[in-house]
């Protein structure tokens, strides 16, 4: 059985560490705070300017002040802190931020990420997401294995306009995990987990680049 | 004693505003923006301007207004995701954009108003952003020059003033606008409190005066996007 949503965002959360300083895309990236493990204390860093965001307003306790990058009214914890945008991009750029997770709508085999822009459509804007792959330590990203349309999102090289270059550590979608790996000069994706009851064949069929196999492949657990 | 102080908003952009500037508009979607500045902007009638603010306003709200009245011909902007009028005008071309991303967007207004002209980074590397821009390695990575933004005038809002210009802000709504309040030539910043000098810790001052040219209190609307909440158990 794929994952769930939900099943791809715990098993996104499992990557978290005690004290990290993280970013969280906008979708389903945002569902990763859902399942930070009790006990773990886990910075969320907004890049409007809010570092230590917590849940969303009680109806009487909403700010119109107090919002996340996607002007959500939302609150700060406990030892938050307020900035500028400068300072926050300080933060992504000057590597202090420990992991970044975020959606895309195309992934190369060496790691480039496309997930801003479809030409032809109108175009919105990257907002944070290039200096979030360019300067966060680790890059996780969550998506979908496939389009809507059931075609590979993880290809050879991509053919939208790219957000960053080999700048993507780990992708988690329903079907499987995969961890960029560096071998004699060559980057590839290693699948490390498999979704249960999916197969090697899965997700090769879903998948148009190519990719290395764990010798120690193992079962998600989410 | 130079009065900073101005009594409208109309009388905060007396004798700044004219056809063709270059403007900074503080704010991060509808929060933190200089609401009543806009407005007496809208009501000023110049055209040909060039707004440089992270995002568009609503269709009726923020730099919206501006747009229904066709006052801005170029956008200097991260995201403009909710705005119709914006994207029927950039798509009919009757309205240029210059798409930033977000770090670099803010470190080039800090840069316009620290007095640097040019900066390297990493973001955008190989991305079409990056394309015909100068690139220089340091380190072993490649990075990418970016130039400083600058503006004829800034439009801020922040929480509180004392009447030399000290500015605090309040949570995310301080966002872009203290770096604008350094890079505008002159600068005019909206607040909701005025209070003598001396009342703000200066320990507690975000902006000091030195950047702030002009202030004006107001009543915010402070119109909320997207209120999100959690329901009580």
């Amino acid at each position: 059985m794929p994952l769930t949503r939900d099943q791809i965002t715990r098993r996104a959360a499992q990557e978290l560490r005690d004290g990290f300083y993280v970013n969280l895309g906008i979708g389903m990236p945002t569902l990763v705070a859902n399942h930070v493990p009790a006990g773990m204390q886990v910075w969320l860093q907004s890049e409007n300017g809010l570092l230590g965001m917590g849940r969303f307003p009680y109806d009487d306790e909403v700010d119109a002040d107090l919002i996340n990058a996607g002007k959500q009214t939302v609150t700060a914890v406990p030892g938050a802190s307020f900035f500028d945008g400068a300072t926050s991009f300080a933060m992504i750029r000057g590597g202090h931020i420990d992991m970044a997770i975020l959606g895309a709508m195309e992934i190369s085999e060496e790691g480039d990420i496309a997930n801003w822009m479809v030409p032809g459509k109108m175009v919105k804007g990257v907002g944070g997401a290039m200096d979030l792959v360019a300067g966060v330590k680790r890059v996780v990203v969550t998506m979908e294995h496939t389009t809507k349309k059931g075609e590979p999102k993880i290809i050879k090289s991509c053919t939208l306009p790219l957000t960053g270059k080999a700048c993507i550590d780990m992708i988690i979608t329903e079907l499987c995990v995969m961890h960029m790996r560096e071998n004699q000069g060559r980057r590839r994706f290693e699948v490390t987990e498999l979704a249960p009851g999916v197969t090697r064949q899965d997700v090769e069929r879903a998948t148009a680049a190519e990719i290395w196999w764990s010798p120690d492949l193992k079962a998600i657990e989410a | 004693m130079i009065n900073k102080v101005y009594p409208s908003p109309q009388a905060a952009l007396d004798g700044l505003i004219r056809d063709g500037i270059t403007l900074m508009v503080g704010g991060f979607g509808l929060c933190g923006i200089p609401e009543k500045l806009i407005l007496a902007l809208r009501d000023s009638g110049a055209k040909n301007l060039t707004a440089i603010s992270n995002n568009a306003g609503v269709d009726d709200w923020g730099l919206g207004l501006l747009l229904q009245t066709r006052q801005i011909r170029k956008m200097v902007s991260t995201y403009v995701g909710e705005n119709d009028e914006f994207a029927r005008q950039f798509l009919s071309g009757e309205l240029e954009i210059e798409f930033v991303p977000q770090g670099t967007f803010a470190e080039r207004i800090r840069a316009g108003g620290a007095g640097i002209p040019a900066f390297f980074t990493r973001t955008a590397v190989g991305t079409p952003l990056a394309e015909g821009k100068e690139h220089h390695d340091f380190e072993g990575h490649t990075y990418v020059m970016e130039r400083w933004l600058k503006a004829d005038v800034s439009l801020v809002k922040a929480w509180k003033a004392d009447t030399v210009g000290n500015l605090v802000y309040r949570k995310t709504a301080r966002n872009f606008n203290p770096m604008m309040a350094m890079a505008g030539r002159v600068t005019v910043a909206e607040v909701e409190e005025i209070v003598p000098a001396g009342y703000i810790d200066p320990d507690s001052v975000h902006t000091p005066g030195i950047f702030v040219d002009r202030i004006v209190r107001t009543v915010s609307v402070k119109r909320i996007e997207q209120r999100t909440t959690t329901p009580r158990a």
